[in-house]
């Protein structure tokens, strides 16, 4: 196939993430300079972000979505993601200059890791073809190992990076042995091409089901999901906390559009795939909260809620079973509802994680091994802004109104009550009266007066505009939670290739 | 235009409390101050100048004020707000109780002062939503609005219990209670309006579209019970009671104040707004269970605060008992015990806070709730045992206040449909005369723990108290004010309650 200039022009975030990567990576090379590749890293995002909205826009905009090759579609549903990841990506970026700018290490590689990571997840969200889902999964997982273990005179940090290397490889095993299966059962490696067939098919075979559940155990991984869920909470705690925050996000918005996308475009209407589903979902949700109760380190604590998040989520795709469209190839309401929990709840969850983990990256000291939520402790008399923005994510972690995360637990309960799923209704309901334990006494810990007087307020510019972030974080989720209705507008434009 | 200031004046006022916390101590009380004033008079203004007895009685409720605007059309859910005589009751109570929550903390709260009144106007701000908004899905945003306020005051300027319990803990236990059960009434709401959008095709959380297509059977008592459970927990209905005595006994004064005041009226009123005529079938279905629990509350309730060291937590105690008649007489189906629990819940609003700002005085005085340390207070502490004999009486049900009525009216309404309940309810008054004698002998009469006299009351804290005692005697001797107003709303209810095929 040729590539013309429109698929050029569908392509143009990518491409200009792919650029900066080069230019960051020859700045490097010629002269060490935090400040200066952090910048040259930041505003090769924002580059590319307003080239989201360029091609969203423009006329060539019309002609999306594009399918760019078999293996990568640029449509609406991909730039909406794209979008979501570049902004976490960005914000990463600034935690990470407040981060380590009190760092005595080669700080300027970092960003040339994350740039990479960010490329892979760009690629995932737009992946249609196994194959470009699997170079994805990998671009983006590989630069992470890096950036687990970046501060390796750590040893937590280290342990981290290998931790996570060992386990996202056996993860990927398995994603490619299931894929392998699926290939050797119907000779396809397209998700809309493989949808076709197993549309065409009445029975599924054993294989199939154990090719799609292996690729969707290698997918739980990436997504720790419970049972998967192990490594999370040493990987976010050993990991620099704007690492964990990227973990927190960018993989895992990545991930989950890309498990969207393929039960859209290859749906399996088997019931005991989706049961398996639904009891992971449920698992998640109270191992989650189960074990973020008796953790006292706000990295492991964050971690386990975002297991308990990923479980909430994960009711979308239990919904999914039914499939997306009305028979006539139009958007089912059923379906409609799912890409619209599934968005709004993306995008609560990931201005409240880079909320979270963005003060604790300012907050707390870079070199202290231990993070206890007692190290947040007074954080109201310290720096008080900082404070009113991590207690009010986590009210929105928690799902109360006013926050984003309520309208997305609201579409959580939509879903299981239009899906009559009442099982995975009352999970979600006893996890977050769990969930709500642990966030409240965070937010007593942050109000709660000390008497430590060795933790000073940090200066700087990149800790002013890590603050700067935060309440700009704090402010949107604020905002989706009284006004959801752009959010929902703009995520319901944003459908799939396919529909 | 004027119902989305009522929340407002509260929100605003709150947030300029903040801002005065930085400039001056005194500063913050006197701005909550003028908010409380300014939504007292904005409420008693309305009374003065609305038709609150509207004529006819259908199946359409009648609003003297309505206000509306879209807000999430995706699912049909609109910023609607209206006001009715039942709500306009709670409204002047909530308004009057605020001015007393700031006026009892004047002394008691010396750190953080701008954010605890922050704090303070946003429970109100959150109560005002409640009681006005008729849009479940509005509703459902306010009610859990309110929690946050309420957590962070018992969280964070609450007192250490006795027994060595933090006020983080009690905190954190009520929001849990009552945020996992307002989940149960979310589910029931989604359940409620996908219901009514595969019945009609439209998406809508408004009250009066989802009055007009109930829903029977099974799935109709399931909802039922997912909004029960949310008001029980509230109420509290006796065996979701556990978050009450705690956080009571650890709330300062002021949270005690707006906790049994106005937070236990709003499950009271959930009950009478939605509940009831949302699923009248099924809850007419479920009254002798309600009932049943009611029966339970008024002797366990008094049962429990019999033994009580804790002056608050004896209270608190009370206040389950006390909810029990409001809950008989919500399920009696009698437009009489009704309007009898609507005058209860008035006078057991001004009694609770009167014993509860009372009990605070004392704290500051002694610095101890613990009853076994004080007694023979008697002559050592100015009028204050005064004023608490006045309460005590209120809450026992002495003629002459409007406790009296009220329990006189629900006892009396309820006797011909459920005579045996009656009988056995009316037991419940005899040992509510027990605890609260036993309250007023441990602590003002015996013999005295030392000689010395204590600073007596002051200027503001006897206007306080004397405005509760003067309020007691008003809904003692003129209850018709309270009946003229919420006669329209409770006579909705009842005919919803009796002839639930009225509506079809």
């Amino acid at each position: 196939m040729n590539l013309t200039l429109t698929h050029l022009f569908a392509l143009l975030p990518l491409i200009i993430v792919g650029i900066t990567v080069v230019v960051v990576m020859l700045s490097v090379a010629c002269r060490r300079n935090h400040f200066l590749n952090a910048t040259l890293s930041g505003c090769g995002l924002i580059l590319a972000l307003l080239s989201v909205f360029w091609v969203q826009c423009s006329d060539h905009g019309s002609q999306l979505p594009t399918l760019v090759s078999p293996m990568v579609a640029v449509d609406s549903y991909s730039l909406f993601y794209i979008g979501l990841i570049l902004v976490a990506a960005l914000a990463c970026i600034v935690f990470a200059y407040a981060y380590f700018d009190r760092l005595k290490v080669h700080r300027e590689e970092f960003y040339l890791l994350l740039l990479c990571s960010t490329l892979g997840a760009m690629v995932l969200v737009s992946a249609v073809h196994m194959a470009s889902l699997f170079i994805g999964l990998e671009l983006m997982s590989v630069p992470l190992y890096g950036m687990a273990a970046y501060i390796f005179k750590r040893q937590q940090s280290l342990e981290a990076g290998i931790k996570y290397l060992v386990l996202s490889a056996v993860a990927s095993s398995f994603l490619l042995f299931g894929m392998a299966l699926l290939f050797a059962a119907y000779g396809e490696l397209g998700f809309a091409e493989l949808g076709l067939k197993l549309v065409s098919v009445d029975y599924l075979d054993t294989w199939t089901i154990i090719g799609v559940g292996m690729m969707v155990i290698g997918l739980a991984f990436k997504l720790s999901v419970a049972p998967f869920h192990m490594w999370t909470s040493d990987v976010y705690e050993g990991a620099p906390a704007p690492v964990s925050a990227f973990l927190a996000t960018v993989s895992k918005v990545a991930v989950f559009a890309v498990l969207v996308r393929f039960f859209i475009l290859a749906p399996t209407f088997s019931v005991k795939l989706h049961t398996v589903i639904a009891v992971l979902a449920v698992l998640s949700m109270l191992t989650g909260n189960l074990l973020a109760l008796r953790s006292h380190n706000i990295k492991r604590l964050l971690g386990y809620s975002s297991i308990a998040h990923l479980g909430y989520l994960l009711t979308a795709v239990v919904v999914l079973r039914s499939g997306v469209s009305d028979g006539a190839g139009e958007l089912s309401e059923s379906g409609q509802l799912v890409l619209e929990a599934t968005g709004v709840y993306l995008v609560g969850y990931v201005l409240t994680s880079l909320g979270t983990f963005g003060v604790v990256a300012l907050a707390t000291h870079a070199d202290s091994a231990n993070r206890d939520t007692s190290e947040l402790r007074g954080l109201a008399q310290r720096r008080p802004v900082l404070a009113v923005c991590m207690a009010f994510m986590l009210l929105s972690l928690a799902g109360i109104p006013l926050t984003a995360g309520f309208i997305g637990k609201f579409y959580v309960l939509a879903l299981t009550v239009n899906g009559e799923l009442w099982w995975l209704a009352a999970s979600v309901i006893v996890g977050s009266a769990i969930g709500l334990y642990y966030y409240l006494r965070t937010i007593v810990e942050l109000f709660l007066p000390t008497d430590d007087a060795t933790v000073t307020a940090a200066n700087g510019r990149g800790q002013a505009l890590g603050a700067l972030v935060v309440v700009i974080a704090a402010a949107l989720t604020l905002w989706i939670g009284i006004f959801p209705e752009p959010i929902i507008t703009m995520v319901n434009s944003a459908l799939p290739v396919g529909l | 235009m004027i119902l989305p200031w009522l929340i407002l004046i509260p929100f605003i006022g709150g947030l300029l409390c903040w801002l005065a916390g930085y400039m001056g101590h005194a500063l913050p009380r006197y701005v909550a101050l003028v908010t409380m004033g300014l939504v007292t008079v904005l409420s008693f203004w309305l009374w003065a100048t609305g038709d609150f007895q509207l004529g006819a009685v259908g199946a359409v409720p009648a609003w003297t004020h309505e206000f509306q605007v879209g807000w999430i059309e995706r699912f049909g859910i609109t910023f609607h707000l209206a006001i009715d005589g039942l709500s306009l009751v709670m409204i002047i109570l909530s308004g009057l109780l605020g001015i007393l929550a700031v006026g009892c903390s004047w002394s008691e709260v010396t750190d953080r002062i701008g954010l605890f009144h922050l704090n303070l106007m946003w429970i109100i701000g959150g109560v005002m939503g409640v009681f006005l908004a008729i849009d479940l899905f509005l509703f459902f945003f306010f009610w859990e609005v309110m929690l946050v306020p309420m957590f962070l005051l018992v969280a964070l300027w609450g007192h250490h219990s006795d027994e060595g319990g933090s006020p983080a803990k009690a905190a954190i236990k009520f929001f849990i209670y009552t945020q996992a059960s307002g989940l149960l009434m979310l589910l029931s709401i989604l359940g409620l309006a996908f219901a009514h959008y595969y019945q009609t095709g439209v998406f809508t959380f408004d009250y009066q579209a989802l009055l007009d297509s109930p829903i029977g059977g099974t799935l109709g008592m399931v909802l039922m019970l997912g909004f029960f459970i949310a008001f029980a927990v509230k109420l509290p209905v006796v065996p979701l009671h556990g978050w009450l005595p705690g956080t009571h006994a650890q709330a300062p004064t002021a949270g005690s104040v707006d906790l049994a005041g106005i937070l236990l009226k709003t499950a009271a009123y959930g009950m009478l707004r939605f509940a009831l005529p949302l699923f009248p079938e099924q809850s007419a279905l479920f009254a002798p269970v309600a009932m049943a629990l009611g029966l339970i509350g008024i002797y366990y309730g008094a049962v429990l605060a019999f033994p009580q060291t804790d002056i608050k937590r004896l209270v608190a105690c009370s206040s389950i008992s006390h909810m029990g008649f409001v809950l008989i007489a919500i399920y009696s189906g009698s437009t009489l015990a009704l309007q009898g629990a609507v005058v209860l819940m008035v006078a057991h609003a001004f009694s609770a806070a009167g014993l509860f700002i009372i009990s605070g005085q004392l704290y500051e005085r002694l610095h101890t709730r613990d009853m076994r340390q004080m007694g023979g207070l008697f002559g050592r502490t100015g009028a204050l045992p005064g004023f608490a004999l006045v309460f005590v009486m209120a809450s026992l049900g002495i003629p002459g206040t409007g406790n009296f009525i009220g329990e006189f009216l629900v006892l009396f309404g309820a006797f011909e449909e459920s005579p045996w309940v009656v009988v056995i309810a009316s037991g419940g008054l005899v040992l509510a005369a027990v605890y609260s004698l036993v309250l007023m002998l441990r602590v003002y009469y015996g013999a005295p723990k030392s000689k010395t006299a204590l600073p007596g009351l002051g200027v503001r804290e006897t206007s306080m108290l004397a405005l509760l005692v003067v309020a007691l005697l008003i809904t003692g001797f003129f209850p018709q004010l309270v009946l003229n107003l919420s006669l329209q709303s409770m006579t909705e209810v009842t005919q919803w309650f009796l002839n639930p095929s009225l509506l079809q």
